[in-house]
């Protein structure tokens, strides 16, 4: 029995249909919720007038690309996004997301950004070794880099420089914080946490993309209202908050997912709790928010994050 | 079920209810295999992940 009252069906967008949107089919499929799946790479974003038929998005699409510009293309359609165009150009971006977090009092590491291969070696040399090497955008930890000396840096810098395109050639700076061989990912739904996971791996990146391995954590009240707070600085309902434990035992906001991935987190919670369900909650939430409302006005915060 | 990978014809099994669009891989060459239609079920070569992809 569909616990949603809107008449119209709620539409999943994605291109590539891994585990987790198997999950989410599947926990739609459970609740008897209609729904509609959408391949972003054949969607036809045209100027149009009039809304389609669904009620709310949910944006899976894996490309940060094509998710930013179907959900751009959607909201000016009239259709709420979960997660809205505005919150993945902040998460798609580490420069943009430390502005965000930094405007909202939410620890994060120190950092900087070059806007030139040169000014990164000095920007580098100015905040002392160790620092990490970032793409401004990026995912899956590609080309993220410690650099531990000057002569590291160098390099870097010279490899940067050869890069193609002017994007490339910014270059974000973050102090390299002495961690355990682990840091923590804690999943945010609507505003509330609703689990966490440590990420440990061999290698100094713990992506579990890049085979780190997932294992349960308890979710404290300082890891919740941490892994909160950052969600809503950057707008997101949605959200994958990676945090790590700084050696004075406080702990630091790294980065913030718009599109989580979540097979690992459920691995390692297994039946205790169901990520796709409380996703498809959510969504029913919204749908029934978006409902309730006339359709001439403004997407509501409430809709998106809570602030 | 069973059906063809496109690449290597070997006879690969397939879940009972793909969905479109979803991933599966060869057992046989490893190659990435995008379902492109359930009835009945067609394989086709996975799009190569590009650099702007995952979280």
């Amino acid at each position: 029995m569909s616990t949603t009252s809107t008449a119209r069906p709620v539409a999943v967008l994605a291109s590539r249909v891994r585990v987790d949107e198997k999950r989410i089919f599947a926990a739609l499929d459970r609740r008897a919720v209609r729904y509609v799946q959408l391949d972003s790479r054949e969607l036809r974003l045209a100027d149009r007038a009039g809304r389609p038929a669904w009620s709310v998005v949910l944006n899976r699409e894996i490309s940060l690309s094509r998710a930013v510009h179907a959900a751009r293309t959607l909201e000016s359609w009239g259709v709420p996004v979960l997660n809205p165009a505005a919150a993945i150009e902040v998460c798609g971006n580490n420069w943009r997301t430390t502005l965000a977090l930094r405007e909202h009092g939410v620890p994060t590491p120190r950092a900087s950004l070059a806007l030139t291969p040169g000014a990164a070696l000095q920007i580098m040399t100015e905040m002392g070794f160790p620092v990490v090497v970032k793409p401004v955008t990026g995912s899956w930890g590609r080309l993220v880099t410690p650099v531990y000396d000057r002569a590291t840096a160098e390099l870097v810098v010279e490899y940067i420089a050869a890069l193609a395109g002017p994007e490339s050639h910014l270059v974000y700076v973050q102090d390299l914080i002495e961690k355990p061989d682990r840091d923590l990912r804690v999943i945010v739904i609507g505003g509330r946490a609703v689990g966490a996971i440590y990420r440990r791996s061999a290698g100094w990146r713990t992506n579990v993309a890049r085979g780190g391995e997932a294992l349960p954590c308890p979710l404290t009240d300082e890891l919740a209202r941490l892994a909160c707070a950052a969600a809503s600085a950057v707008g997101a309902g949605i959200a994958g908050v990676d945090l790590i434990e700084c050696a004075d035992g406080s702990l630091s906001v790294l980065e913030v997912n718009h599109g989580v991935e979540f097979s690992g987190f459920q691995l390692a919670h297994g039946e205790s709790i169901d990520l796709a369900d409380q996703l498809v909650g959510y969504l029913i939430e919204c749908a029934e928010l978006e409902a309730a409302r006339p359709s001439d006005r403004p997407v509501p915060d409430e809709l998106v994050a809570s602030r | 079920m069973t059906t063809l990978c496109p690449e290597c014809e070997y006879q690969l099994t397939v879940p009972d209810q793909p969905s479109l669009n979803e991933v599966l891989e060869c057992g046989e060459c490893r190659t990435e295999l995008e379902v492109v239609a359930t009835a009945p079920v067609m394989l086709a070569l996975a799009p190569e992940i590009e650099e702007d992809w995952g979280e």
